[in-house]
């Protein structure tokens, strides 16, 4: 179900906003468009839409756009153009009261700097959101200490935000969240005022926070590497445009232009491709058919000293090496079925390649990549040490 | 050769300022008569009040009040104790209760007053465009000039020197306030708001508390400058150590223009201190 639909959602601050637009249409660029108009065009022309229990992670550099779009969704900025629906109710038409009522019932926010209030104590902060919505004080208490619980942080709950760390300050932020029991829960670059190791324990967290809840979550962050971690599908922002959206993979493999291309080229590709992303083509033979002489032939054509031994419904054998066909001629074998070699190290199509990595440095073969229990391709150690380095378009025409 | 500039005739703005003080006072004299009478009861009722405690008794309190307001710390009491005492000792005990009761009431209406002018610039830019040059006007005119209008409105006596004293002190409280809404940090105020809160949800929940420690500062100077209204406020009558300063200075008797002074000074570095102490107290 889609929970979100965002439609060609704009936002130009200043002055002269219809001329800015106009400006925007002729491609001119931010820069360009804030000297000749005075205006900022914070988003333009943004359109996505997000499913039930997904997690959508906007991510741009700063000044993209990307932190005025999720304040779009709720109005804490309002949108010069577009129409914004959530749950199919149309957030940009409401009035002030429907507006309200969207903020407490439907969706809440996590902020960069935690956004908690200096002067309550953690479970004071963690009641908030249902304290305005007027939860009475019994019923409250109870939704924030179980909030509180959830996160770890019930011994805490009289204590200040500053008394805690970054990091237990931010569970607390997610935490008021969730009290509130929101459907849809906007978290402004929330991990990115937290150190290395916390932010990626937050993550973790995150996820396995989706797992339980299935809430949806817009992400924002300029983090490609924790984008990818968490995203189910990634939007990309420039200048205020939504340049590209996809999975990991898409945005990896597929990059839309050279914009997002320099992005990804600092990535760690051996957390995000899979087995699937680098396999090539196996050269097989059916050894209960073939003789030596069409392994020899094919290893000729192929000018590779390896094929793949693969029944006839693709089931995987074993290989067959040069060395191990020419025994077979000599011997005066009419089928290569005795000369295949079974012992062969196989990996799943869906692991992460820093995990095959190991598999194939220790294996003196070639790796066969299964899916579904049957052959889907075979990863050569060449062809690894290729993927890790190489351009990602190049990547991609291996497939 | 004339100088042209003399040829252009005279604005008669001392005149039309003069027309609309006697159009108000016409008009309105009822109105201030009754504002006058009732605030001066009050005000006397207060100084009555404050005197019929016994002075020893007083000082204790205050004594007891700077103790626990600095942290239990014996500073300030200590030096409330002396320096009330040596008030006491010169006489000038009943002229003090005088000033207390008029800087108290102007404090507490400029307070009243203030606050929620400031939050009100704070809101609205239209409002904080028009009030600011007021605010200006009001803190660079002359604390005298303000004795004209306070007279002609309600005679002479404690009333106008109340009225001169918040003209004269008001502007802080209004800048603190708005001031400290204002630098309320704006990722607080988007969370409030996310969370869809009422404007007043938000300001009670969220700004003024967050603003309190700037606007309590704001309220320290509005004290501060209804107490440096005393001397001035007595040109026209209002009782107190002003007057005795005032008195000395008209007869050049510097003995006890000193020691009048010396009381103020005593009684204001008092409440400052413990204004001060009650906005520091949560840290």
């Amino acid at each position: 179900m889609t929970k979100i639909r965002v439609e060609n959602v704009s936002k130009v601050f200043g002055k002269k906003v219809a001329q800015a637009q106009d400006l925007v249409k002729q491609g001119k660029s931010k820069s360009e468009i804030l000297k000749m108009t005075g205006a900022t065009v914070g988003v333009y022309d943004a359109s996505f839409e997000v499913e039930e229990g997904e997690i959508f992670v906007i991510m741009g550099l700063s000044g993209s756009g990307k932190s005025t779009l999720v304040r779009l969704l709720n109005r804490l900025i309002e949108p010069t153009a577009g129409q914004i629906y959530i749950n199919g109710d149309d957030v940009s038409k409401m009035n002030k009261q429907q507006l309200r009522e969207v903020r407490r019932t439907s969706v809440n926010m996590v902020f960069q700097n935690f956004g908690l209030f200096p002067h309550q104590t953690i479970l004071k902060n963690t009641e908030y959101g249902l304290k305005v919505r007027g939860v009475p004080k019994e019923e409250r208490k109870i939704k924030a200490e179980k909030a509180l619980e959830n996160a770890g942080l019930l011994d805490f709950k009289d204590q200040y935000p500053k008394q805690l760390s970054g990091g237990m300050q931010q569970r607390v932020g997610l935490a008021r969240a969730l009290a509130n029991d929101s459907e849809i829960v906007l978290m402004d670059e929330a991990f990115s005022a937290l150190d290395p190791l916390i932010r990626k324990e937050m993550q973790d967290e995150l996820i396995e926070l989706q797992q339980n809840m299935k809430k949806t979550i817009i992400f924002i962050t300029h983090d490609l590497n924790e984008a990818l971690r968490i995203g189910d599908r990634i939007a990309i922002m420039k200048d205020g445009k939504i340049i590209q959206i996809g999975t990991g993979e898409d945005i990896l493999t597929h990059p839309a232009d050279d914009y997002v291309r320099s992005f990804i080229e600092d990535i760690d590709r051996s957390k995000v491709l899979t087995a699937e992303n680098i396999m090539v083509r196996p050269v097989t033979v059916n050894p209960e058919h073939d003789g030596p002489k069409v392994a020899l032939q094919r290893m000729k054509e192929e000018q590779v000293s390896l094929v793949l031994a693969m029944s006839k419904t693709r089931e995987l054998l074993g290989y067959i090496t040069a060395d191990d066909a020419l025994r077979c001629a000599k011997e005066g074998q009419q089928k290569l079925l005795p000369c295949v070699q079974k012992e062969m190290n196989t990996v799943p199509h869906d692991l992460l390649l820093e995990e095959v990595l190991p598999i194939i440095s220790d294996s003196p073969t070639p790796v066969a990549v299964m899916k579904d229990g049957k052959l889907a391709g075979v990863l050569i150690r060449g062809i690894v040490i290729e993927a890790l380095a190489k351009e990602t378009s190049e990547v991609a025409s291996n497939e | 050769m004339n100088n042209f500039l003399d040829d252009i005739p005279q604005i008669p703005l001392a005149q039309w300022t003069n027309d609309a003080m006697d159009y108000v006072t016409d008009h309105f004299q009822g109105f201030f008569d009754q504002i006058q009478e009732t605030t001066e009861s009050l005000m006397v009722s207060v100084t009555d009040g404050l005197l019929f405690i016994p002075a020893i008794v007083m000082i204790i309190l205050i004594a007891v009040l700077a103790f626990f307001a600095t942290k239990k710390k014996f500073g300030l009491a200590i030096f409330s104790v002396l320096g009330l005492l040596f008030i006491y000792n010169q006489g000038l005990w009943e002229d003090l209760m005088n000033t207390v009761t008029l800087v108290l009431f102007a404090s507490i209406i400029s307070v009243v007053i203030g606050v929620p002018v400031g939050i009100l610039m704070s809101k609205s830019k239209t409002i904080e465009s028009i009030m600011k040059p007021i605010l200006d006007f009001m803190q660079t005119m002359p604390g005298f000039v303000y004795l004209i209008p306070a007279v002609a409105f309600f005679g002479i006596g404690l009333v106008p020197g109340v009225f001169a004293s918040i003209i004269f002190s008001i502007p802080p409280t209004i800048r603190f306030t708005n001031l400290g809404i204002k630098q309320v940090p704006k990722e607080l105020i988007e969370a409030s708001e996310s969370f869809g809160s009422t404007g007043s949800q938000k300001l009670f929940n969220v700004e003024l508390p967050l603003a309190k420690s700037t606007i309590m500062a704001g309220i320290n100077q509005t004290v501060m400058l209804a107490l440096s209204m005393v001397v001035i406020a007595s040109m026209i009558g209002a009782d107190g150590l002003g007057k005795k300063v005032l008195t000395a200075v008209q007869r050049a008797d510097v003995g006890p223009g000193f020691v009048a002074g010396l009381g103020l000074v005593i009684f204001a570095i008092i409440i400052d201190r413990l204004t001060q102490s009650f906005n520091n107290k949560k840290g």
